[in-house]
């Protein structure tokens, strides 16, 4: 029964889902960073004229899975099920984002890895004729996860160096049978292949160094990824994980360096979306991260580079640090989790 | 016998974990860039420096108005507690804190702001279960250890004393 399986980790869509649509909305810090063009929507105030922070995560996340579908040209009714995660303690976000749009739900948590799982599962359902349509999202908010995680925002205090920024973003995708809302004879994006990671523990204890926790996860992942498919990281001509930051791109570039891959390929075709999303200046330290990180990079800047030609093959690693709000005080270090998925324009 | 055998094993596992996380741990270090240790302790120092010096001028102006050392004193600290509580609900404390460190996070108003800023950002959970459970959240932790210790000290100061 499990044609679609190749090598250990890795699945091979024999339908080649669609990425029809795409949508995505940014805070004021994404929208003062390099990527402001690739937003569809980028805020005044983070707050989004709601009366709570997870009220206004909620709203952008409705705003970009809005978007998405209004480019796929798809109503609510026409899509199958909705699979989203967020960061936020029982993926309140996401479920709360589902009350109000009355689709099917499948609420998923893997950390800032959540596009990405998301995006492989939901291409998996596609393939597998479980549903025509469906949406793919993610999204984090600064104020909302800094509270949970950390301190309260006006909490005057100095972040370490390696300490990245949460991401106030989210995007949406909608996967489809169809090439739907794509005008015939335009080049489309379709969903060929994807890499369940595992949960790698390399043992980092500080909450600050999450780019170090996740990097030998997304290792792990990418080379399992290359391994079954029979490919050299040079196929892609971008391979990018979702938010490892400064530190756990340097890290991971150093690690597949050891594994052997060649040096000059890894730094021109690698990657990471926490290094996109902000520059340096924006005093970010590490870098961005949250799952809205590589969900709003995605659905901007990467797809819409692959629409004109910029890319052709892009592999897509989001990466989780897999910590919750006790488990580093109980002395517990932080296992990290990359899913892949590869995606090529036809 | 193989119970025991288990449990050895799984000692050694937990052992060898704990290596592989250390050398790791330094392995990252290298990619980490490090703090600015000596440009921090100078803006802490002159930041806090200035907050002590304005704090210290205020106190012998109200001193030499006629109040007494004491009240004045208590004065200035309610004075420098209102300041930083106003700055932190403008949202200003936080980006001060920044460049200035310890300056302002050691005098009372980082205490002040370690108060403040757990009651604005609890607010919306409601007056008793959000702000009255959550207030302390910062400042809590150091009052506990704070006053745990001063009563340590003070019953090796006790014994001293006695004898």
């Amino acid at each position: 029964m499990a044609n679609r399986k190749i090598g250990t980790q890795t699945v091979r869509f024999e339908n080649r889902p669609y990425i029809v649509g795409r949508g995505n909305i940014g805070g004021k810090k994404e929208g003062e960073g390099p990527l402001s063009d690739s937003f569809d929507q980028i805020l005044d105030d983070d707050m989004f004229g709601e009366k709570s922070w997870e009220k206004a995560e909620c709203k952008m996340l409705e705003a970009a899975m809005d978007k998405a579908m209004k480019r796929a040209q798809l109503e609510k009714d026409n899509i199958d099920i909705m699979l989203c995660g967020d960061l936020i303690n029982q993926i309140m976000t996401s479920s709360f984002t589902a009350r109000d749009m009355h689709i099917p739900f499948l609420g998923l948590y893997g950390a800032c890895s959540t596009m990405t799982e998301s995006l492989v599962i939901g291409s998996m359902l596609v393939d597998g004729g479980f549903a025509r349509s469906i949406l793919a999202g993610a999204s984090s908010h600064f104020c909302t996860a800094e509270r949970q995680f950390r301190m309260p925002v006006e909490h005057g205090n100095q972040r370490p160096t390696s300490a990245q920024w949460t991401a106030t973003a989210a995007g949406a995708v909608v996967v489809s049978e169809w090439p739907c809302g794509i005008t015939e004879g335009m080049p489309v994006v379709r969903a060929t292949e994807a890499t369940v990671g595992k949960v790698i523990d390399a043992g980092i204890r500080d909450a600050n160094q999450m780019g170090a926790a996740m990097a030998p996860s997304a290792v792990d992942t990418l080379l399992n990824h290359l391994q079954d498919t029979r490919r050299d990281i040079d196929y892609y001509d971008l391979v990018v994980t979702g938010d490892l930051g400064y530190i756990g791109k340097d890290i991971m570039a150093d690690l597949l360096a050891d594994a052997g891959l060649d040096k000059k390929k890894i730094f021109s075709h690698y990657d990471d979306c926490g290094t996109m999303l902000y520059s340096r200046e924006q005093d970010v330290h590490g870098g961005g991260s949250g799952c809205g990180c590589s969900a709003s990079v995605f659905a901007g800047k990467i797809l819409k580079d692959m629409e004109q030609g910029k890319y052709r093959r892009v592999l897509l690693m989001s990466t989780g640090a897999l910590l919750s709000t006790i488990s580093p005080l109980q002395g517990e270090s932080i296992p990290g989790i990359a899913h892949a998925i590869a995606l090529e324009v036809e | 016998m193989v119970l025991q055998i288990s449990e050895e094993r799984n000692k050694e596992k937990e052992k060898q974990k704990k290596e592989i996380g250390k050398a790791y741990g330094k392995y990252a270090k290298q990619f980490t860039p490090r703090p600015k240790y000596f440009s921090n302790c100078v803006k802490a120092f002159i930041s806090g420096g200035l907050i002590c010096m304005a704090a210290l001028a205020v106190q012998n102006r109200l001193e030499a108005m006629g109040l007494s050392q004491k009240d004045a004193g208590s004065f200035v600290t309610i004075g420098l507690i209102m300041i930083a509580q106003l700055l932190t609900g403008l949202g200003v404390f936080d980006v001060i804190a920044k460049y200035a460190g310890a300056g302002v996070i050691v005098p009372i108003t980082g205490f002040a702001n370690s108060m403040v800023a757990p009651a604005i950002e609890y607010k919306k959970e409601g007056p008793v279960l959000g702000v009255g459970s959550k207030l302390f959240t910062v400042a809590g932790p150091v009052l506990v250890c704070g006053i745990s210790a001063a009563t340590a000290v003070g019953i090796i100061y006790w014994f001293i004393e006695k004898f």
